[in-house]
This record gives structure tokens, C-alpha cells and sequence, in this order.
């Protein structure tokens, strides 16, 4: 009996985790890189203020890491990546419902705190000794492309450490305890007045193309694709280029 | 004596403890664990990251020790608000931890201009990472101590103190040795939460080969790239966390 009551008061909590749709809307759901999270919070917007009925649920993350969760099975229906490497683990697991297509661009800025105390103007600057140089590990899409940019100036950079994220480089410049980092000029743009940026002509060596494909296995393959357009189209191009992004078409 | 439906879920919450584990287990590349768990970024992982830990429990020891034997064996007003609030990492996020570290050690923190004077630079550095591990690792220590302290009572001080002893040598002669199971087992346990600190680290320390990458985040860093890396090593720190808890419930057990 007591067995049954426990039952009784864990089910419910249980099934509350699973659903929370009233059942009258259809819900799309969106997993895009975390240096679209403003950028795609406004298209998802418009969208629905486009789309009656239909609730975007969007969800950021390291490219990878969503990768990882879709592979696992999450409940994905559209896929925003940072960079081709990971939309292309999804193709080659035939994840995807169509080909991805480039919707943005975003190339790699100098980031620092407020006034520059360490004074850099250029990406050679970077290589100073005893400055407190942070960029992303070189697994990740920002790491990577600091380290071919850095490759293709002839600069030899070595960082005091080596962040997971972009955010997590902005983080350590904000806070003042870096001199220097090296993110996205769309991060810089959204940073703010607590950092500011120092734009080099080597950065545009490296152009990072984000691609967005719908997810096979989508519930709502029709929406998805609806979605996909909507980004490619006047009004997600529109809202991509305030955040600071480049266009893929050249 | 024990009522028998306690069993039904007492045994679905040990299998919700143990079948992670088993999954880490099935989930190894066997035939390739050794190369993975000794490739030159995992051992310079575990090196720093047994050095570090090492480094953490003795300053929880030098610092920890002399805050359970006030904390248990003396009362003044707002002891007991003190108490709550050094114990308070215990059940903080860690990456709030690494966040007021920051405040306080980074450049820009309450000590960043005193220690920049010095010519410290804390952030970034090794000594960051120590730092970190002994603030999430200090109050285990305090907290298992501070309850041998409790437990063995005053009785043998009281009477070494009556039989004219000095208070540093019923200290050193009485106390210490009444609780060091409690010694050991606290160091064991600040041991194992320093070695596994990620959250505290990975905010205030940064993130580098050698210097503060630790095994934690090592193994963080590593999903992107090197899964099967990541899960041996992961492996790894089960294993060494398993070790540390045997070791530490045996000595509390024999010298107890």
C-alpha cells in the first residue's frame, strides 16, 4: 500500500518532466551554437509571430555538445552549427533531412577590456611577452580557426589558457583578468561596452560558415524546412547582419 | 530489524548510484585504454591534477585542522553563524566558487592591487588551482574532524591539563592522537574533492596543459575531440575515487 502511494506521488512529477505543451500548439524545436542565441531568440520571434499556433523551443549549446545530444536521439528538429565540421558529423551519420546550406559568416576579432590597458593594436601584438593572451582550445570551431589565422600571419601565440567556449574566453576579459582574447566579432558586438574590439586585416583569412540543415526523423519535417528558409530568407538575413554576421552569398 | 518494502526502493537508488558507473565500464575501448590513459596530455592531467590535490589537502591540514579544534572545543557568540558559513562551499555550485575567487584573488579583486604590489599573479597560474581545490575541499575536512572531536570528548585532555601539562602538549600528545582516524578520513575526503573540483577551476583558473588543465577538465575538454579519450580517463578518476574511499574507510576503521 505504501508502495502504491509512493507511486502515486512520483508519477506525476515524472510525467510533468516529459511534457509541458497544452496540446494545442505545435512546438519546432530549435538546437543552434551558442553564438546565435540572440540572434536566433529574434528569428524565432518573427517566426512565430508569422506561423499562428507554432512555438519555437530553442535550445544552445557548443556545436559539438548538440551534435552529441541529436546523435543521442534528442528531440531536435532543426540544427544550427557553428561550423561545417560538426553539421558534417551529422551527414555522415545521416541525420540530416537535407543538404545543409550556409546561412552565415562570422570571421575572429581581438577582445579586450574596456580602455586596452595592455595597448593592442594588431594580431602581432598578441605575441608580446607577458601578455594575458586567452583563446579558445584548439578542439573547438573558435579555437581551430584562431589557430589557422595565427598559422596564416606567421604569428606564434601562446595563451595562458585555453577556454572551452567563447563565452568562457569573454568571460576572462570581461573580468578584467585577461588582456587579450580572441572570439567572434558577433560576440564582441554582443558584449557590449564591457569589452571592446581590435579588428586585424589577417582575420579575414579564415570566414567560419555556419550551416542549417532540418534533423531526419523530424516530427515536423514541413515546419523545419519552413524554418530553415526563414532563416535563409529576407527576414533572418535581415536580423543575422544587426547581430553582426557576415553573408554567405558573396 | 528493518520494515521489508524499504528494500524495493532502497535497491532502485543504489542502481541509479551504480548503473552510471557500469555504463563508464561497458562503454571503455579496452584494447585501446592504455595508449588513451597515457598519451602526453592525460599524464601531464593526472600529474598535475595528484600534485595540485596534494598540495589543497595539506593546506586544508595547516588550516582546517586549528578551525575544527576552535569550532568543537571553545564557544563565543555567533559560533554557530561561523560554522554555517565555513561550511558553506560544501553546498555551493563550485562555479559560484571560481566566480568569488576571482573577486578576491583576480587582478581586479579585493586582493588583485596587494598582490600585484607583490608581484603575484594568481590568475591563470597553478597556485589558482590549488586555490580552488582548497576552498571546496576545506570544510570536508573541517566537518569530519570537528565531529571526531566532539565524539572523542574532553575527558583525557581535561585530566592530562589537571596532571599539569601544557596546552600545546595535550594538543600534541591528547588530541591529535584521539582523532586522527578522523584526521585521516577528513584528508582522504578533502583529498578525493580536490581531485575532483572542476567548476571553481575551470572560472577562475583557466584552462592550459600542464599549468591548470587539470584531469576534470582534461576529460571536459576532451568529449569534443576524443571520446573514447575522455571516457578512459574518466575511468581513470572512478577508479582512483574508488580507491580513496576503501582507503579511507579501512583507516577509519582500524585506528577507530
Amino acid at each position: 500500500m505504501k508502495k502504491l502511494v509512493l507511486l502515486a506521488l512520483v508519477l506525476p512529477l515524472v510525467a510533468a518532466c516529459g511534457s509541458d505543451d497544452d496540446g494545442s500548439s505545435t512546438t519546432l524545436t530549435v538546437y543552434a551554437a551558442a553564438s546565435l542565441t540572440a540572434s536566433f531568440e529574434e528569428i524565432a520571434a518573427e517566426f512565430e509571430a508569422e506561423h499562428d499556433g507554432v512555438e519555437v523551443r530553442l535550445s544552445f549549446g557548443g556545436s559539438s555538445d548538440l551534435v552529441t545530444q541529436i546523435q543521442g536521439g534528442a528531440p531536435a528538429d532543426v540544427f544550427a552549427s557553428a561550423d561545417t565540421a560538426n553539421m558534417d558529423k551529422l551527414v555522415d551519420d545521416d541525420l540530416t533531412g537535407a543538404d545543409p546550406q550556409g546561412f552565415a559568416t562570422n570571421t575572429l576579432e581581438i577582445v579586450v577590456p574596456p580602455g586596452n590597458p595592455a595597448g593592442i593594436t594588431s594580431f602581432q601584438d598578441l605575441a608580446k611577452p607577458g601578455l594575458n593572451l586567452v583563446v579558445c582550445a584548439p578542439a573547438v570551431p573558435c579555437g581551430a580557426a584562431s589557430q589557422q589565422v595565427a598559422e596564416n600571419a606567421g604569428v606564434t601565440l601562446s595563451p595562458v589558457s585555453e577556454e572551452q567556449s567563447v563565452t568562457d574566453v569573454l568571460a576572462k576579459v570581461t573580468s578584467g583578468e585577461a588582456d587579450a582574447g580572441l572570439v567572434y566579432v558577433t560576440d564582441v558586438q554582443a558584449a557590449g561596452d564591457d569589452v571592446e574590439g581590435v579588428e586585424f586585416p589577417e582575420s579575414d583569412s579564415v570566414v567560419n560558415t555556419y550551416p542549417i540543415a532540418p534533423v531526419e526523423d523530424s516530427g515536423e519535417a514541413d515546419l523545419a524546412e519552413e524554418f530553415v528558409q526563414f532563416v535563409l530568407g529576407d527576414t533572418g538575413q535581415g536580423v543575422l547582419a544587426d547581430f553582426g554576421f557576415g553573408s554567405t552569398s558573396p | 530489524m528493518i520494515p521489508r518494502w524499504l528494500y524495493a526502493p532502497a535497491a532502485v537508488g543504489a542502481a541509479f548510484l551504480l548503473l552510471p558507473l557500469a555504463a563508464i565500464v561497458a562503454r571503455v575501448e579496452w584494447s585501446e585504454f592504455f595508449t588513451l590513459i597515457t598519451s602526453e596530455a592525460s599524464k601531464d592531467a593526472l600529474w598535475l591534477s595528484l600534485r595540485t590535490s596534494a598540495m589543497a589537502t595539506l593546506l586544508c591540514l595547516l588550516f582546517g585542522t586549528p578551525m575544527a579544534v576552535v569550532l568543537a572545543r571553545t564557544s563565543f557568540p555567533g559560533q554557530g553563524v561561523l560554522r554555517s558559513l565555513v561550511l558553506l562551499p560544501l553546498v555551493l555550485p563550485p562555479v559560484v566558487g571560481g566566480v568569488a575567487l576571482l573577486y578576491t584573488f583576480g587582478r581586479r579583486g579585493l586582493l588583485g592591487h596587494e598582490l600585484e604590489v607583490l608581484g603575484i599573479q594568481v590568475a591563470f597560474s597553478t597556485t589558482a588551482v590549488v586555490l580552488a581545490q582548497t576552498f571546496v575541499a576545506m570544510p570536508f575536512l573541517v566537518v569530519s574532524l570537528e565531529g571526531s572531536l566532539r565524539t572523542a570528548g574532553q575527558r583525557y585532555e581535561v585530566v592530562a591539563a589537571s596532571l599539569g601539562a601544557a596546552p600545546t602538549t595535550v594538543f600534541r600528545r591528547i588530541t591529535l592522537p584521539l582523532v586522527l582516524p578522523g584526521l585521516v578520513s577528513g584528508s582522504v575526503l578533502a583529498f578525493a574533492r580536490a581531485l575532483g573540483e572542476f567548476g571553481a577551476t575551470i572560472t577562475f583558473a583557466g584552462s592550459l596543459q600542464g599549468v591548470t588543465r587539470t584531469l576534470p577538465l582534461e576529460i571536459y575538454q576532451l568529449r569534443e575531440t576524443d571520446v573514447d579519450a575522455a571516457v578512459a580517463l574518466s575511468l581513470v578518476l572512478v577508479v582512483v575515487a574508488v580507491l580513496v574511499i576503501g582507503f579511507a574507510g579501512r583507516q577509519g576503521r582500524s585506528l577507530g
